[in-house]
């Protein structure tokens, strides 16, 4: 007889989520990540890139300055360039807003925003700084700014929901709901969002991605046990698409930012960010993820090329990709 | 198949003679059918009732070692689908792939390089461990060139009986894996296995053929192998390490009930690529994964994967107790305590890294917790960090002022601490590791 895989049955499915003005369908998916000898996957993982609101200046990873130069600290044309380098959305980040760096308030943050709605056409997420207060001053003003947009906006924590939820609701746009790597503690933040009155496909799951390296492996498996819960237990309080904010977790760590010659035996300093990059991509889409915000331009063809591959099966065409030099050791 | 307690209870002796530790048989049973038991602490079981419950214990994917020393890689051993079932256990081996076409010198060269892609963290030395040997007539030569120039394990590659004979030769006492067993070769294979006492990897053509080379090594004499179902793109060699798994874990079935080896390298030559292929499969279940090269861009993250994904959820990862020095601190440097949870240490001793503040670091043993969880479950107490600080951690040698940092979410325990600690300034820092930079730049020690 002929072999068989062993399948699973399944009740629920993750919600089909239109983002933007654009309706960029995340989610539906009825089986575990990639498994589609038992379910379908109607839509792929979409991927983003995070710009910031201000130029980040000296601290900034330099294979990041590099690949943005001359668009850096304008917030529309790095948006523009995001969309060239062919992300699906783009991730504002209202970097300057933070009360340790530049403490700037509503009326910045809806200037960023109104330079990137500007700049492109496709779904916009408008993030703050993870400041309870803060994020509360600028997204509660964007969203009612930029009223029927349909912007994303987050991070919506169990602080502050009612304020930016309540304005989120208000004014038409989606919600990203990050709670502490727990499947509970998310469960219960969409609870209190639902209970709000934000519909269920207005919500994204955020379960607060750590690095690769970094505690990542939290964060898969709350990730995998969100999906089961979605699709195996069918419990709809859980079946929002789950977002993941890798890039900036990559960039940020030391090894990331060793220069190659600084430490040989790590390989080319852009390479090493890009790969690290992109094996986080792919271990959380492995986990279920249906949108990765990224930072490195070469990650997202790499990934997106992986997730054609993944999907649609074939062989892999080697043309084009990057090519990765072997980096001598004394 | 694996039997349930009351199964096993049938075949002890029930005698409940407690010899085994366990009050009663019944007892036993139970602890053997979840696994926290071994039969042979049951010195009475009969002989057949043995045979009986040795075969049903036998775990469900066989685990194999391949390769020698630092660098041998068990293969297999596994029992759940989802690492917060229980845990992985045996992480993905990493191997580069080396054609014997090369010359010696070439090779020797290239395995130099690779011996240093090794990284200490969290107490452990990440590396890749192996190494595969591919070709014909230069097998014995060119594996003896890699044993002889670094420490890797290997693998051979070749369907030349003769010279697949000859390495493993070669490689007495180093357990290289050989292979490929296909439905040509598998008798020629395994009498080379059997007589150099060496595992087998076997190449099928599909899943089907899996069942049928494992069968015929079996019963040529080879049970330990190691299985590439001879997927050649991406989103197959995903498939069929997941109906690997399933087969054998779900379904029981015997005949799939091995480790896995990955060729990424045969995918696609893009190194970049193979990196995407590997962490997939890597997250997915391979025993082994083989690349065309290695370089620290490439080995580098899919060994921070490996580390994240075959962590025991159960049992967090910990930093060893102790005192850590961060941007050269002097005798009046600031000192900071937090806990041993990995992550804690990580995330503070990055962030004090960045803000270049010469500090002193205290790391103090909180059984893996993070601040939070420690201070509530009473492992970060006030007098026990005081003790810690004053006595065991040794940093009253290193300082000339008398001022330590705690973390701000275990602000409770200063009190106690200043109790513990006559004469010393207990200063709360941030809650979140994030602010500390702007923290130590406004501190001063007193």
């Amino acid at each position: 007889m002929a072999f068989q895989i062993n399948t699973v049955k399944y009740s629920g499915k993750i919600n089909v989520t239109p983002v933007g003005a654009q309706k960029i369908n995340l989610g539906g998916q009825t089986a575990f990540p990639f498994y589609d000898f038992e379910g379908t996957f109607p839509n792929k993982p979409k991927l983003a890139i995070q710009i910031w609101d201000m130029d980040p200046g000296e601290g900034f990873s330099v294979p990041l300055a590099k690949a943005f130069e001359g668009v850096l600290g304008d917030p529309g044309a790095w948006a523009k360039k995001a969309v060239e380098y062919g992300a699906d959305i783009v991730c504002l980040t209202l970097k300057s807003s933070d009360p340790n760096d530049q403490n700037t308030g509503a009326a910045e943050a809806i200037a960023a925003t109104q330079k990137v709605l500007d700049a492109v056409d496709v779904p916009v997420i408008v993030f703050g700084v993870d400041n309870k207060d803060k994020d509360v001053e600028t997204l509660s003003a964007v969203c009612e700014k930029f009223a029927g947009k349909n912007l994303i906006v987050g991070p919506v924590t169990d602080k502050n929901y009612k304020q930016i939820g309540a304005q989120a609701l208000a004014y038409g746009h989606a919600v990203i709901a990050r709670s502490p790597i727990d499947v509970n503690l998310a469960k219960q933040l969409n609870i209190l969002l639902m209970d709000l009155g934000t519909k269920p496909e207005n919500i994204l799951i955020d379960p607060n991605t750590g690095g690769l390296g970094y505690g990542m492996e939290y964060c898969y498996s709350v990730m995998e046990r969100l999906q089961a819960a979605a699709l195996l237990q069918a419990d709809d309080k859980l079946q929002q698409p789950i977002i993941n904010m890798l890039g900036e977790e990559i960039w940020k760590t030391k090894e990331a930012n060793q220069p190659t010659a600084a430490v040989p035996t790590l390989g080319d300093q852009t390479c090493r960010g890009v790969l690290m990059e992109v094996t986080e991509a792919v271990s959380l889409m492995a986990a279920g993820t249906s949108l990765l915000v990224l930072s490195h331009p070469a990650s997202l063809k790499l990934v997106r090329e992986y997730i054609d591959l993944w999907t649609d099966g074939g062989p892999v065409k080697d043309d084009g990709l990057p090519e990765v030099p072997i980096t001598p050791i004394n | 198949m694996a039997l349930t307690g009351i199964q096993i209870f049938k075949l002890l002796p029930g005698t409940n003679c407690k010899k085994c530790g366990s009050p009663t048989c019944l007892a036993f049973a139970m602890n053997l059918a979840s696994g926290k038991a071994e039969l042979d602490a049951c010195s009475d079981v009969s002989p057949e009732s043995r045979e009986k419950l040795s075969a049903a214990s036998a775990p469900p994917i066989r685990p194999v070692v391949v390769g020698y020393g630092d660098t041998a890689v068990k293969v297999g051993g596994e029992t759940v689908q989802y690492r917060h079932e229980k845990t992985f256990f045996n992480p993905t081996g990493i191997a580069a792939l080396i054609e014997d076409s090369r010359d010696d010198a070439d090779i020797a060269a290239t395995v130099k390089r690779f011996q240093k892609y090794q990284y200490l963290r969290v107490g452990l030395n990440l590396r890749p461990e192996l190494v595969v040997v591919k070709g014909g007539p230069r097998l014995a030569a060119a594996a003896k060139a890699v044993v002889d120039n670094s420490d890797l394990s290997v693998i051979l590659y070749s369907e030349d009986i003769a010279a697949l004979k000859a390495a493993a030769e070669a490689l007495a006492g180093k357990n290289p894996l050989i292979g490929p067993a296909t439905a040509a070769n598998y008798k020629d294979v395994a009498a080379v296995a059997v007589a150099a006492k060496v595992p087998v990897w076997l190449k099928a053509k599909d899943m089907d053929e899996v069942a049928v080379l494992t069968k015929g090594l079996n019963e040529a004499g080879v049970k330990d192998l190691v299985v590439d179902t001879g997927a050649r793109t991406p989103k197959k060699a995903f498939e069929d390490s997941v109906a690997m798994r399933r087969a054998a874990l779900v379904g029981q079935n015997r005949d799939y009930g091995y480790g896995t080896i990955a060729f990424p390298a045969e995918i696609t030559k893009n190194l970049a690529m193979q990196v995407a292929v590997a962490a997939n499969l890597i997250a997915k279940y391979a025993g082994i994964v083989v690349l065309s090269d290695f370089d620290g861009a490439v080995v580098f993250p899919l060994l921070l994967q490996r580390l994240n994904i075959f962590t025991d959820p159960q049992r967090p990862m910990t930093q060893t107790e102790g005192i850590y020095p961060i941007n050269e601190p002097n005798d009046s440097s600031p000192v900071l305590v937090t806990t041993n949870f990995s992550l804690t240490y990580f995330i503070v001793s990055g962030e004090v890294e960045a803000s270049r503040v010469p500090c002193w670091l205290l790391i103090k043993d909180s059984e893996g917790l993070s601040v939070l969880t420690a201070w509530a479950a009473g492992k970060f107490s006030g007098d026990d960090v005081g003790q810690f600080v004053l006595k065991r951690s040794g940093i009253v040698d290193k300082i000339k002022h008398k001022s330590v940092i705690i973390p701000g979410y275990a602000a409770a325990i200063s009190g106690d601490m200043e109790e513990e600690l006559p004469g010393w300034k207990v200063a709360i820092g941030p809650r979140e590791a994030a602010h500390l930079t702007k923290f130590l730049k406004e501190f001063t020690v007193s």
